[in-house]
């Protein structure tokens, strides 16, 4: 990924930042400056929980390039609690298995590297699952 | 001439205005690796008098700006203030994910603090996050901000074989500091104690440290350590039995036990802050976790001796006393025996790709 536009998206990434509609409070993720629900302008930012559950998942074996490190991860389809649904990989699994409707919550995480040990590190959130004392 | 009461009465530090904590966050990865993995590698044994029970092993995709960030949301989380509101965001680790670029500003975006504070990466060993929090005490205590955060954490490596690498472990801990009237315990004054002392060190390129065997028990964990806590309670007029706590750097289980000891403080005083058995040694983050997990405990009222230890060398100590404030702020974030109890144990095979020890090219 070019600098630019890492450093463009990082606020989003790195702690789930997107929109509320002014109009009729629908929240936006990610940002798109326009309510999906009502067409509505909407530049207003919202942070989100980070709260959710596993709508869908998947396991991958095979890697796209800067994700080698990872195999195997799993990608998971979240259902925030605002609305919106978001694509991210789950974390800190340990031997705890995935289930559909697993509440889960965002955290930031390393997402990929470019160029081995020379470029930079991109971070953004990714879910893991609820952690015992959470509230 | 100074007596010597003036002279340590004047070697405390004390802010102009009260400063204290607003609110405290902890961090520890989820894997576990047994000591007696690592015993059993190298000494082909498994049982005997292993330093630590177990250390924390950070997984892949962490490192210390990510478990900073964990932290710092859990210490805002409490603190219940907004993070535009903070005026620093200080990180201090001998592990920062960058040898040029701040993780300060990683942390600071990812929070929502940037960009109208102050931010830096601290450096001092396992003493660079106290001496974050000191200059935090400072920036608040002088009236030049209302708040800043400070973090301890680390991703400690020991090399492959080495004594180190029953210890080296991850984690820290991350403080909001603030007007004394809005915290949940009041640091009344710090002092700290340093000398040049060859114990450990890393030169530049350098992936694994090296320790000069002779210097890192007696000339500089114990006599920074005495020194700074002593000098602390002199200047203070305290003793031993006025803290309910202390809590002192942890390298292994042994030297806090027994530095505590010679200092005068009971078991009692010792246990609910050492942390070191369960996670191993969290370097810049040790003290200030065993900071949190007392936290996690104490009454209002009750006082906590802190004294960290860095090598080459330095500790500082700490005298803080709890409010009322603690009871309710408390709950608004995950205890450290939280993350203590979320465990899952890894063999030394997995020990070694989480933490890079295979190079794949
Ligand atoms: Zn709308």
């Amino acid at each position: 990924m070019e600098v630019p536009r890492y450093w463009r998206l990082q606020k989003q990434r790195y702690a789930l930042v997107g929109e509320i509609c002014p109009h009729c409070q629908v929240k936006i993720f990610p940002p798109r400056d326009v309510c999906p629900e009502c067409g509505g302008e909407a530049k207003q930012p919202f942070s989100f929980s980070g709260k959710g559950t596993v709508f869908s998942f998947t396991t991958m074996y095979d890697a796209p390039k800067g994700f080698e490190m990872n195999t195997p991860y799993t990608v998971a389809l979240v259902k925030l609690e605002e609305g919106p649904v978001v694509t991210a990989q789950l974390t800190d699994l340990g031997e705890q298995p995935v289930e559909i409707g697993m509440p889960v919550e965002m955290v930031t995480r390393r997402i990929r590297e470019d160029e081995e040990d020379k470029g930079i590190i991109v971070y953004g959130y990714k879910f893991r699952p609820v952690m015992a004392g959470t509230h | 001439m100074e007596t010597a009461s003036e002279k340590s009465e004047s070697l405390a530090l004390k802010p102009d205005r009260p400063v204290g904590i607003i609110g405290y966050g902890a961090y520890v990865p989820r894997y576990r690796l047994p000591a007696t993995q690592v015993a059993r590698l190298w000494s082909g044994e498994g049982e005997g008098d292993l330093p630590v029970k177990e250390k924390s092993v950070a997984g892949l995709d962490e490192d210390v700006a990510t478990m900073s960030i964990e932290a710092a949301r859990n210490a805002l989380s409490r603190a219940g203030i907004s993070p535009s509101a903070l005026r620093a965001v200080w990180v201090g680790s001998e592990s920062h994910p960058y040898a040029v670029k701040p993780t300060s500003t990683i942390v600071a975006e990812a929070i929502g603090a940037t960009p109208y504070i102050q931010a830096g990466d601290w450096e001092f060993a396992c003493k660079a996050g106290t001496e974050a929090l000191v200059a935090a005490i400072g920036l608040v205590g002088s009236g030049m901000g209302r708040y800043a955060l400070a973090i301890g954490m680390d991703i400690a490596q020991g090399q492959p074989g080495d004594a180190l690498e029953y210890t080296a472990a991850s984690g820290g801990a991350a403080y909001v500091i603030g007007p004394a009237d809005e915290s949940l315990a009041v640091i009344e004054a710090t002092f700290s104690y340093v000398t040049d002392t060859p114990d450990f060190w890393r030169r530049a390129h350098q992936v694994y440290p090296s320790h000069g065997q002779r210097f890192t028990g007696e000339p500089a964990y114990f006599k920074h350590i005495s020194n700074a806590a002593q000098t602390l309670m002199e200047s203070l007029g305290t003793k031993p039995a006025d803290y309910r706590y202390a809590v002192f750097h942890q390298p292994n289980t042994r030297f806090p036990q027994m530095v505590g000891k010679r200092l005068g403080f009971s078991d009692e005083q010792i246990k609910p802050g050492l942390l070191s058995p369960v996670i191993g040694n969290t370097y810049a983050g040790a003290a200030l976790i065993g900071l949190s997990a007392v936290l996690d405990v104490a009454s209002p009222g009750d006082c906590i001796l802190v004294t960290s230890y860095g090598s080459g060398a330095g500790s500082d100590a700490m005298h803080i006393c709890v409010t009322s404030a603690i009871e309710e702020r408390r709950s608004r974030a995950p205890l450290t025996r939280d993350y203590i109890a979320r465990r899952s144990e890894i063999d030394y095979a997995t020990y070694a790709r989480y933490r890079g020890k295979i190079r794949m090219k």
